[in-house]
């Protein structure tokens, strides 16, 4: 395959593109940053689509990282796209960064202005409501850029992040209205009542094509900033943790949605685990009997020993999570854990508490919904005993007093919490004799390290009884967690 | 080396022609594995023609498939090869009859034999190496196999060859295309990866799931099909259990067709919507969706 040289800034581009990849956290491997070359080699480069493909297919292998690269992708290759040789020649191709931002000035001047072409706010958004209703990609583009020019108020140097405009631009678009326009249009237009059936189709319809108009402008901002701010700062900017990385305190609504899924392979590892360790393990001990009757074959000398077939214990897990204030956002994700996990093992517990405790087990068991699981969690688990905040010594006494019995050796116990107990009492004793009856203890916290041992936070002192004390904020540390467990 | 598509475009014209309708992706991706010459690792959700992708592609360039269907517990012997040791037996027993008085060479000779090619039971993966003709080679669910089983592919995936210790290494005469499923259920090991390609395939949109739908159920008209995809596409933004597939999709077209229906009400959809999702829960939660919108304009009809 020869390399032409007009393809060799396409190759530096390339490289930074995937030093940025790499900067997001995806795993590009050499040889895979040598295949993206090679593939490229063989796609017309004037086609983006396959272009894309092309470079995801060779460095992207985990599909949840499929939108970090689709967003260092649309950075860096942003202007180059054929859908942006600009129809109106405004911005005309192979102009330079200043003269971008000049074009775009001159343009804002004019529309200020009050030039005869622009549009006034009122046809634009018929125009909008037309063009969604068609279904119109191309006009839907056009008032996207038309939108964003006119609402974002984007200003060359201004340090704000594209959030801002994209929330300004689309509060001026009205998105809800015009829903709700469309939805009496359809009406109209029906030849009788809309069913709810039709009425629901029709809405999924419109709320496709509004998505789509989102990220046009989404893109349109985005191709404004790279313009005026540079690749490279732009992508910077645009740098978000992978799911893995995703801290569960903080975790948006979307990114909780792909935390969910990716417990689930998480769960099965863990049971994978445990059970490999049962088949593998080495086998039990001598089986007296069997060696002596096997030996009456070679004379009474037990050359031959046998041994008695392991029988292994099958794991009991005993999970207790802290589901206060303090860690809300955890909690609701570690009660998806204590599901996943109580689908893999038959011998799972789970008690909540946040100064009170209360076993949450049946709320879990025979539950094809999750959500209703945590519904009910919420809403009739008895966790309250004073004034609803942490205490970790009184849920223990109460574990103790009531389960306490139930702890033996092979149980798993594991506790999940931030130990922030308001300056109670510890009654690390507790702790103690749990450790003494179980198998293992371990308590996943789910603090940045740093802040242990801050303030009311007493980590330190349950941590002594217990096997281990982790740091769990993310998806990586829960399977770092997983992988040591056995 | 000649290749059977041309480009991106003759990838999905070929597939189109024997009716599976392939995306941008899917087609750049497949068109990609036959010039690099690598394997692809397709994944997705359950039903939406990974391993039919890998069918259709045998199917379009006329090359035979063969399919090594992983489960727990494969090994070596059911993957690559097996030494046929009741034949084995066989043949020094028939040495045995034949009794000769120089034994030592004879012997020499004997474990020659036994090792040879004629006692060599090709298992899928060492048949779609040795193959003269041009062959599609589908490894399906991989993640289902254990971590250290995926180890026994490594070597065919990156060098098309396998080693057997008795015989030496057997090197591909043609490379076959490659494709890999996944259903996710686990993360496959940082080595497999790297030596593929990956690929995902999601559910299809809604104009490609209408086009699956017209391509794929004889009788369907334009509106049903229409309705059926935009219906499926609905039902999947409800969070379930387990979202229709393509498969399940095509199921509920072809019952339409053959219950004559033209167009869907809310009652034939739910009286057919068992055919959709196969949870209990599933199916009344979308009931219920669908049927929430009626409350919404019922409460004020009722209200004098």
């Amino acid at each position: 395959m020869k390399v032409e040289p007009a393809t060799s800034p396409l190759l530096a581009l390339l490289a930074g593109f995937i030093s940025e990849l790499r900067a997001a956290g995806l795993p590009v491997s050499l040889t895979e940053n040598l295949d993206a070359m090679e593939a490229i080699q063989h796609i017309p480069i004037e086609d983006r689509d396959a272009f894309k493909y092309a470079l995801a297919a060779t460095l992207v292998k985990n599909h949840a990282h499929w939108r970090a690269f689709e967003t260092v992708f649309e950075v860096y290759f942003s202007l180059r796209g054929a859908e942006y040789d600009l129809v109106d020649g405004e911005w005309p191709e192979g102009m330079d960064l200043s003269d971008f931002v000049d074009g775009m000035d001159g343009q804002q001047r004019r529309q200020g202005g009050g030039g005869g072409e622009a549009m006034s706010a009122e046809q634009l958004a018929e125009m909008l409501f037309q063009a969604l209703m068609r279904g119109d990609d191309a006009l839907m583009r056009a008032i996207a850029r038309q939108a964003v020019q006119r609402y974002a108020g984007m200003e060359p140097g201004r340090p704000v992040g594209g959030t801002y405009y994209l929330y300004r631009t689309l509060r001026n678009l009205d998105l809800d209205g015009v829903l709700d326009r469309l939805m009496d249009q359809a009406r109209h237009d029906a030849p009788g009542d809309l069913t709810p059936l039709e009425e629901r189709l029709e809405r999924d319809e419109f709320e496709a094509r509004i998505d789509q108009l989102r990220k046009e402008v989404e893109a349109e901002i985005r191709r404004r900033l790279v313009a005026d701010r540079g690749v490279e700062a732009m992508a910077k900017t645009l740098r978000k943790p992978l799911p893995e990385d995703v801290d569960f305190m903080h975790a948006s609504r979307e990114e909780m949605m792909a935390l969910r899924r990716a417990i689930y392979p998480l769960t099965r590892k863990l049971a994978v685990r445990l059970a490999r360790k049962r088949r593998h393990g080495r086998k039990g001990p001598l089986d007296f009997r069997n060696t002596m009757r096997h030996s009456l074959s070679y004379g009474g000398v037990p050359a031959e020993p046998k041994f008695r077939y392991p029988r292994p214990a099958k794991p009991e897990i005993m999970v207790v999570a802290d589901v206060s204030g303090s860690v809300a956002a955890f909690a609701r994700f570690t009660l998806h854990l204590v599901y996943a996990i109580s689908n893999q093992f038959s011998k799972v517990r789970s008690f909540v508490f946040i100064d009170g405790l209360d076993e949450v087990t049946s709320f879990f068991e025979g539950v094809d919904d999750i959500g209703e699981a945590v519904h009910r969690v919420n809403a009739e688990a008895d966790v309250v005993w004073v004034d609803g905040h942490s205490d970790y010594g009184h849920a223990f006494e109460v574990f103790w007093e009531r389960y306490g019995k139930d702890v033996g050796p092979k149980t798993t116990v594991m506790i999940l919490g931030d130990a922030r107990n308001n300056y109670h009492a510890s009654q690390a004793w507790i702790l103690k004799e749990i450790e003494h009856r179980a198998r293992k203890v371990f308590w996943l916290n789910p603090e940045p390290g740093a802040y242990w041992d801050t303030g009311d936070s007493i980590v330190s002192e349950y941590g002594v009884h217990c096997d281990g004390v982790f740091e769990v904020r993310n998806l990586r540390q829960l399977e770092g967690f997983v992988e040591n467990l056995v | 080396m000649s290749f059977s598509f041309a480009d991106v475009d003759s990838v999905r014209k070929g597939l189109s022609g024997v009716q599976y309708l392939a995306d941008e992706g899917i087609a750049g991706v497949v068109y990609l594995a036959e010039r690099l010459q690598k394997p692809v690792l397709v994944e997705g959700p359950a039903g939406t023609g990974k391993t039919q992708l890998a069918k259709s592609v045998a199917e379009a360039t006329g090359a035979r498939l063969i399919r090594l269907q992983c489960y727990e517990g494969l090994d070596e012997s059911k993957a690559l090869y097996e030494w046929n040791y009741k034949k084995q037996l066989l043949r020094i027993q028939a040495e045995r009859q034949g009794e000769d008085p120089e034994g030592e060479g004879m012997w020499q000779q004997i474990e020659d034999d036994l090792f040879s090619e004629e006692f060599l039971l090709t298992r899928p993966l060492l048949e779609a190496i040795r193959a003269a003709e041009p062959v599609v080679l589908l490894i399906d669910e991989v993640d289902r196999v254990e971590i250290e089983t995926e180890a026994l592919l490594l070597e065919i995936l990156s060098d098309y060859q396998v080693s057997i210790p008795e015989l030496g290494t057997v090197a591909a005469s043609q490379i076959p295309l490659v494709f890999l499923t996944s259903n996710n259920t686990r993360e496959l090991s940082e080595a497999l990866k790297r030596r593929c390609l990956f690929l995902h395939i999601d559910y299809p949109d809604l104009d490609r799931e209408k086009e699956i739908v017209l391509a794929k159920v004889p009788g369907v008209g334009e509106s049903l099909a229409d309705q059926v995809a935009r219906i499926v596409r609905s039902v999947r933004q409800i969070e379930l259990k387990k979202a229709p597939s393509v498969s399940e999709t095509l199921d509920w077209a072809r019952t339409l067709v053959l219950l004559g229906v033209e167009h869907i009400d809310a009652d034939t959809a739910a009286e057919t919507v068992n055919i959709l999702l196969k949870y209990r829960s599933d199916i009344e939660k979308a009931l219920k969706e669908f049927a929430s919108s009626d409350e919404e304009f019922a409460v004020p009809a009722a209200t004098p």
